[in-house]
């Protein structure tokens, strides 16, 4: 089951290339659509009390150099697999709707972005991992470079310069983060079989000082995935230049596996090292939040707001995982879910703005709300969850990032709560100067049509569907989580209880 | 009279003589007028049989000629890689000027010559053979770097590479009788049997020899600092013979420094390992480098080529039998890398008056897909991207590294990969994301050494099936080696049990 949730967006991608470019769209979005199937029926067939592998599928690969082709779900990756589906049904959706320059290939490497990014949730094995972790950026690296938007005329970059900035910004975390995961393995086998399944080298340990600088390399990878502060030097250009449906998966979801692997591989594994640096992860996250939160009030560009809030969204999602406790990390999970549910469709609303308006620049828009009542409310909804309006899941999962961070390290947490005010602020300017103010001369301001409903509606319903039951994720993502944390805090993390109490 | 007739195994030979005998046999079929034609065909069944004989000998390690030769899975597998690779470059060089104006059966005959060489060079045990068989690999390529007559950059190419890979030999050379001086024998087992008896303490003889033994190699596996030919040559010889001798040169000579180090010296490794080491990783650092600027693809190519031959430098390192199943892995992989990125150039060099600049791939994804994925695929498989050969080569190298206790040239070699991503992914952008630009008719391109009197366009040569069926064929396998490289590995593994078993 497992294996086929991953191949089938490929293998769709693959039959895509040898058919009418017309077709072409809509056999992608039909192979989203069997994969997000796929992901349901996993889902519903997950079994909430066991903390350990389901689904698991373990063949050797490279069986001379210890490489396992070994997937396998649990409460961690579970709803980000589904997250990856909802999501790329989406992209590809919107995406479909509309005319594409070189359909083919468009849909081909979208559909291989969704095999890899799935990959990289589904491996168990650690060089698997990377392999997936690194194969994303490929398909990215085309999608942005080839589909995006020269901005040299506005002073910026080229498609091709900015993505050839990001590619070298995100493979020198990840290629050093290879060798970090073969120094892991070849250390812990210490002259035995060699091994990188995830469980193996769990038991077999590393000691201290080898954690210690293993740590910073896959550290590093997944910082500058997110990005977190000081390393998101490639995002403002990379998402200016992005192709909107592309990069609305790119951010809903690539973000968060360097979140992800925090949870995967750096606690299980590092847990020393983990307990070592917890300050000065801790430190980065906040200055993403705080970062993040200032660059989106001062931002024009609505992509850029979008992106800068998600530096500081992910801030806070990696100081719900360093509070190292279990109401932390489920917050985490929960959080990661609900911005990839929230952000995607904001840059399909970026897409719609921009097709009525003709700009991204806020200061040019405005008053679309009159005409457009429709579209007003549905990004209003997205805004308020944005901002973690009581009542939505972004909320909740706050509340239990902050609840966990309080009880670790009462400092952060204070400093972390100032996010959430700021939160408030750029998400209503960004929608308040969209949707209200008086409409500039020659705006055109039309509802959305049924096309542009058809994609947003449906993720609109799922951050509401979330609001309304967020114990959908909770209940499933706590024994893992428990036993995630409690491997690194050493205890069988009492705290864990209280998570499944409270709302 | 007692005559003790000396035990031939005619077996072990056999790749040997075939090669030899191919070798006459296509030199005189140019003579005749009936056969003038039938160059390239005699030399694919020459290079067939001999691969062949060759893995009919697999997995049966033998001693030939009383020591001087040691046939086994190791120098099967080098072998096979520089046959592949000359059957490449006999189908790319088809239409090539070059083998017109030099004449089909002397290029052809030459380039067997060369095979020779290096099949020789593989199996050498011994300092005579080792020398011999690097000449006779080297001397052939001389002449074929310079047989595009009419093309300055041709002959300056030839001239150049015949003054710097005679130092290089003469280097290598004298380094031999320093330690033939040291240690009273020729051959590998002898040397480390003199070397072990004798104690290398204070013995600067043995000291010297190794040193220069090393710079002589490092000459022929341009391995910065000794490089600085690479980039002209490459440029200037015939694309195809440029494809040949970034490959099969370099896999020979990585055969005979896995020997020679491994076997003759591996009883001293303290005192060499760190020298290597630090030669990989200035190797690595230069050829990065060196190459970001580059326009001319042969060039990037060749700057490349230093950078991977550092990266292959540490499968010698670190004295394994992994670490020389990795370089034998990753220099299969860097086959097939690089020859669909050169059969790409051929193509281009025949279609537009750009050469080998990178503005002759501008906007190829559109214009011809079958070319542009094959190069496509090349530079990603080289900058290691994932589900690529470039990427499991990497892996395996960096694995025997880190067991080797080398983790540093491991973080080096990833340090060096950041770099190249720069220029791999820049012929990339210029493939997919540029629109070709406008060319001003009748406009020369400013590129040393080419003249278009000379070089007439063949605007169909990229439609070609000997040109773009390579291309495919070996990006093929680039990518299938990267998502099951199990059995290239098997093959890999052997040539490290071979030296280590």
């Amino acid at each position: 089951m497992s294996s086929s949730i991953l191949w089938t967006p490929l293998a769709f991608g693959i039959v895509g290339l040898f058919l009418p470019k017309k077709a072409v769209g809509w056999w992608a979005v039909f192979g989203t659509l069997v994969t997000l199937g796929l992901a349901i029926a996993v889902a519903i067939g997950f079994d909430n009390g066991t903390s350990s592998l389901q689904y698991a599928v373990d063949e050797p690969w490279i069986s001379g150099l210890g490489v396992d082709y070994s997937l396998g779900i649990d409460g961690l990756n579970l709803f980000l697999i589904l997250l990856t589906a909802v999501l790329w049904v989406g992209g590809v959706t919107f995406a479909a709707f509309r005319e594409q320059e070189r359909a083919k290939s468009f849909y081909f490497l979208m559909l291989v972005a969704e095999t890899a990014t799935l990959g990289s949730f589904l491996a168990q094995d650690l060089l698997l991992f990377v392999l997936f972790f690194d194969l994303m950026l490929v398909p990215f690296y085309f999608l942005f470079g080839a589909w995006g938007h020269d901005r040299s005329a506005e002073g910026g970059k080229t498609a091709s310069a900015a993505t050839l900035q990001m590619i070298v910004y995100t493979l020198i975390g990840s290629l050093l983060m290879l060798v970090a995961a073969i120094a892991t393995a070849v250390i812990a086998a210490d002259g035995g079989h060699l091994t990188f399944s995830i469980a193996a080298l769990q038991e077999q340990g590393l000691s201290h000082g080898s954690q210690q600088w293993i740590f910073w390399f896959f550290a590093a990878a997944f910082l500058v995935k997110m990005p977190a502060f000081m390393l998101h030097g490639w995002m403002p250009d990379a998402y200016r230049a992005a192709p909107l449906p592309a990069l609305a998966v790119f951010s809903g979801v690539l973000a968060k596996v360097g979140a992800y692997g925090f949870l995967r591989v750096v606690l299980p594994l590092f847990p020393d090292a983990t307990v070592e640096f917890q300050e000065v992860i801790l430190l980065i996250a906040l200055a993403s939040i705080l970062y993040g939160s200032v660059m989106a009030f001062t931002q024009t560009n609505v992509r850029l707001i979008a992106g800068y809030s998600s530096v500081a969204q992910l801030g806070f999602i990696t100081a719900g995982i360093f509070a190292l406790r279990a109401d932390g990390s489920d917050g985490a999970i929960l959080q990661m879910v609900n911005h990839g549910l929230v952000v995607a469709p904001l840059f399909v609303i970026v897409a719609i703005l921009l097709e009525r308006t003709g700009t991204e620049d806020i200061r040019e828009m405005g008053g679309l709300a009159l005409r457009a009542p429709v579209l007003a409310a549905l990004f209003l909804i997205v805004a308020l969850a944005t901002l973690a309006m009581p009542g939505s899941a972004n909320f909740i999962g706050e509340f239990y990032i902050l609840n966990g961070l309080f009880q670790a390290k009462i400092v952060f947490a204070f400093v972390a709560i100032s996010g959430v005010a700021m939160s408030a602020y750029y998400a209503l300017r960004l929608y308040q100067q969209t949707m209200h103010n008086r409409a500039p001369e020659g705006l055109l301001s039309r509802e959305i049509g049924l096309r542009d409903g058809l994609v947003l509606v449906p993720l609109v319903l799922c951050i509401i569907g979330l609001a309304l039951y967020p114990q959908l994720i909770l209940k499933r993502t706590d024994r893992t989580v428990e036993q995630t944390v409690a491997k690194v805090t050493g205890g069988d993390a009492p705290e864990a209880q209280l998570a499944s109490k409270k709302p | 009279m007692n005559f003790n007739e000396p035990h031939i195994d005619y077996a072990g030979i056999s790749p040997i003589i075939a090669l030899t005998v191919g070798i006459c046999v296509v030199l005189l079929s140019a003579v005749f007028k009936p056969t003038k034609r039938w160059a390239p065909g005699l030399t694919t069944i020459v290079l067939g049989a001999t691969a062949g004989l060759l893995i009919w000998q697999w997995d049966d390690p033998k001693t030939l000629i009383t020591g001087a030769l040691r046939l086994d899975d190791l120098a099967i597998s080098i072998s096979l890689i520089a046959i592949l690779t000359a059957a490449f470059c006999v189908v790319l060089s088809l239409r090539e000027r070059a083998t017109e104006e030099a004449g089909s059966g002397e290029y052809h005959s030459l380039l067997l010559g060369s095979v020779l060489g290096m099949v020789l060079l593989a199996q050498a045990t011994n300092l005579v053979t080792f020398f011999v068989a690097l000449e006779t690999l080297s001397i052939p390529l001389y002449i074929l770097c310079a047989t595009n007559l009419r093309r300055e950059g041709s002959l300056e190419s030839g001239l150049k590479y015949l003054i710097v890979g005679s130092i290089g030999s003469a280097t290598l050379l004298y380094g031999m009788a320093f330690l033939y001086g040291g240690t009273g024998a020729t051959n590998f087992a002898g040397i480390a049997n003199g070397i072990a008896r004798n104690g290398l303490d204070g013995d600067p003889l043995i000291l010297i020899g190794i040193a220069m033994a090393a710079v002589g190699l490092a000459f022929k596996t341009s391995i910065a600092p000794f490089h600085q030919w690479t980039p002209d040559v490459y440029q200037g010889a015939p694309t195809p013979i440029t494809a040949f001798m970034a490959v099969a040169t370099k896999a020979a000579a990585f055969a005979v420094f896995l020997r020679f180090f491994d076997v003759a010296l591996g009883s001293q490794s303290d005192s060499w390992q760190p020298a290597l080491a630090a030669l990989a990783a200035i190797s690595i650092v230069v050829g990065n480098v060196g190459a970001l600027g580059q326009d001319s693809l042969k060039r990037l190519l060749g700057y490349s080529g230093i950078a991977q031959a550092g990266y292959m430098l540490g499968g010698v390192v670190v004295l394994s039998a992994s670490g020389t199943s990795s370089l034998v892995f990753y220099l299969a992989a860097y086959a097939f890398m690089n020859l669909s990125a050169f059969a790409v150039i051929v193509a281009r060099e025949r279609e537009t008056i750009f050469g080998d600049d990178i503005r002759a791939v501008r906007g190829l994804g559109a214009e011809r897909p079958l070319l542009a994925w094959p190069l496509t695929i090349s530079m990603l498989a080289l900058a290691g991207l994932p589900a690529t050969a470039g990427f499991i080569g990497k892996l395996y190298l960096i694995e025997a590294l880190v067991e080797g206790d080398y983790t540093w040239l491991a973080v080096f070699i990833a340090i060096g990969t950041m770099i190249s991503l720069a220029y791999y992914l820049r012929v990339v952008a210029a493939m997919w994301m540029q629109p070709e630009r406008e060319t001003a008719p009748g406009a020369t391109p400013v590129i040393a050494g080419a003249s278009p009197e000379a070089d007439p366009v063949d605007p169909e040569a990229g439609q070609r099936w000997y040109i773009v069926g390579p291309a495919l064929l070996a990006s093929a396998a680039t990518v299938f080696f990267g998502v099951i490289p199990q059995p290239l590995v098997e093959f890999a593994s052997h040539a490290g049990a071979a030296l280590f078993g």
